[in-house]
């Protein structure tokens, strides 16, 4: 594939992922906050952002697991996980935290299990549409291309 | 060397989370500051050479003169929200202490609450910034910085030391016969650490902190 193919692909995939509501305007902010002195910097991020998540993902799957469940431990574990989606722009698994909180809140453990589910397939759907574009991205850098700078007025 | 103003301000930055610590250490670079971050009000504290025992009684000094702040920091950003020592009361213990006081203090929080925002308000917070901070935030800060800067006589002198660390040999020459120049016979002690010491020799060493210059 030529460079300018793949640049375009890039640049639908990335679109696609905005529609989707997969990602919002905040990954923008994190894309502006990379430069020549920082090559890497959204992809060092959002790989905290998975080791973070998935720290938080078992703590909230033993957590719920227990025969009394501490609901301030549940809450204050989906409180992180909010905060760190929203701060790379993860909009759906932050959506998905919100609705959480409020059963937890509510200590009703059924709905909360079943959040967790949700959040968790959230979690892993965005990881792989962001590792996807990662490898587009890479493939450009690869093939000698730059990666086009993406302005969507968000 | 083409140095912005803005590069010898020091700010220290509070978050318990790695990722709105790398966030905002980027964020506050990319405007030309000089960053340090650390993961909790207690290491914040350390590093500001204020030690837990020390505020337990309001009425001594805070910070023995000879114990001084090593590094001088012109404000602190700290998360609301953290375990053990919560944002707001890393700025109560800042406010209520006669050394660390002047230091502007700015919240940042994922919670939009009134009440929050405003009990941090009236204990002193110059700012309340909604998580995530975007580059747009940061003009805030500058006003700020800008008053304490022209404060304080004696703080200015400190920071012009601190620059001439980080320029080149060369200019620190120029810097340092225009120095000796001002104030001839002042002070000696002073003219022996400018020469002396490295920078990295003069700051102490802390677990889990990194300077960002």
């Amino acid at each position: 594939m030529e460079v300018g193919q793949m640049q375009r692909r890039l640049v639908d995939y990335t679109k696609s992922l905005f529609m989707e509501g997969f990602l919002d305007g905040q990954f923008l902010q994190l894309q502006q906050l990379q430069d020549e002195s920082n090559p890497d910097f959204v992809v060092e991020v959002v790989s905290l952002f998975f080791d973070d998540s998935e720290k938080l993902l078992n703590d909230l799957t033993m957590a719920l697991d227990q025969p009394n469940v501490d609901f301030k431990k549940v809450d204050a574990h989906v409180h992180q996980l909010k905060g760190s989606s929203s701060s790379i722009g993860a909009q759906r698994v932050k959506n998905a935290c919100i609705a959480f909180r409020n059963f937890c809140e509510e200590q009703n453990i059924e709905a909360c299990l079943r959040c967790l589910q949700q959040v968790k397939q959230e979690y892993y759907l965005v990881k792989n549409k962001l590792e996807t574009l990662f490898r587009l991205e890479q493939q450009i850098v690869a093939a000698g291309g730059s990666i086009p700078l993406m302005e969507m007025g968000l | 060397m083409g140095m912005a103003a803005e590069s010898q301000f020091h700010v220290l930055a509070v978050d318990d989370s790695i990722i709105d610590r790398k966030l905002i250490e980027r964020l506050l670079k990319t405007s030309s500051y000089q960053v340090t971050t650390v993961d909790s009000g207690s290491k914040a504290l350390e590093f500001l050479g204020l030690h837990e025992d020390d505020t337990t009684n309001p009425s001594t000094p805070c910070v023995s003169p000879n114990n001084h702040q090593e590094v001088e920091v012109n404000l602190v950003i700290t998360d609301y929200c953290m375990p053990g020592m919560t944002g707001y009361d890393l700025l109560k213990k800042i406010k209520e202490s006669s050394s660390l006081r002047d230091i502007p203090v700015v919240i940042m929080s994922s919670e939009n609450v009134p009440s929050r925002i405003s009990r941090c308000l009236e204990e002193g917070a110059e700012e309340f910034f909604l998580k995530p901070v975007r580059l747009s935030d940061l003009n805030k800060l500058r006003p700020h910085l800008m008053k304490t800067k022209s404060k304080d006589q004696h703080q200015k002198q400190e920071k012009q030391e601190e620059k001439s660390a980080f320029q080149s040999p060369k200019q620190q020459q120029q810097e340092k016969e225009e120095h000796q120049q001002q104030q001839q016979s002042s002070n000696n002690k002073r003219k022996a650490i400018e020469e002396g010491l490295s920078p990295e020799r003069t700051r102490p060493r802390y677990n889990g902190i990194t300077t960002v210059v």
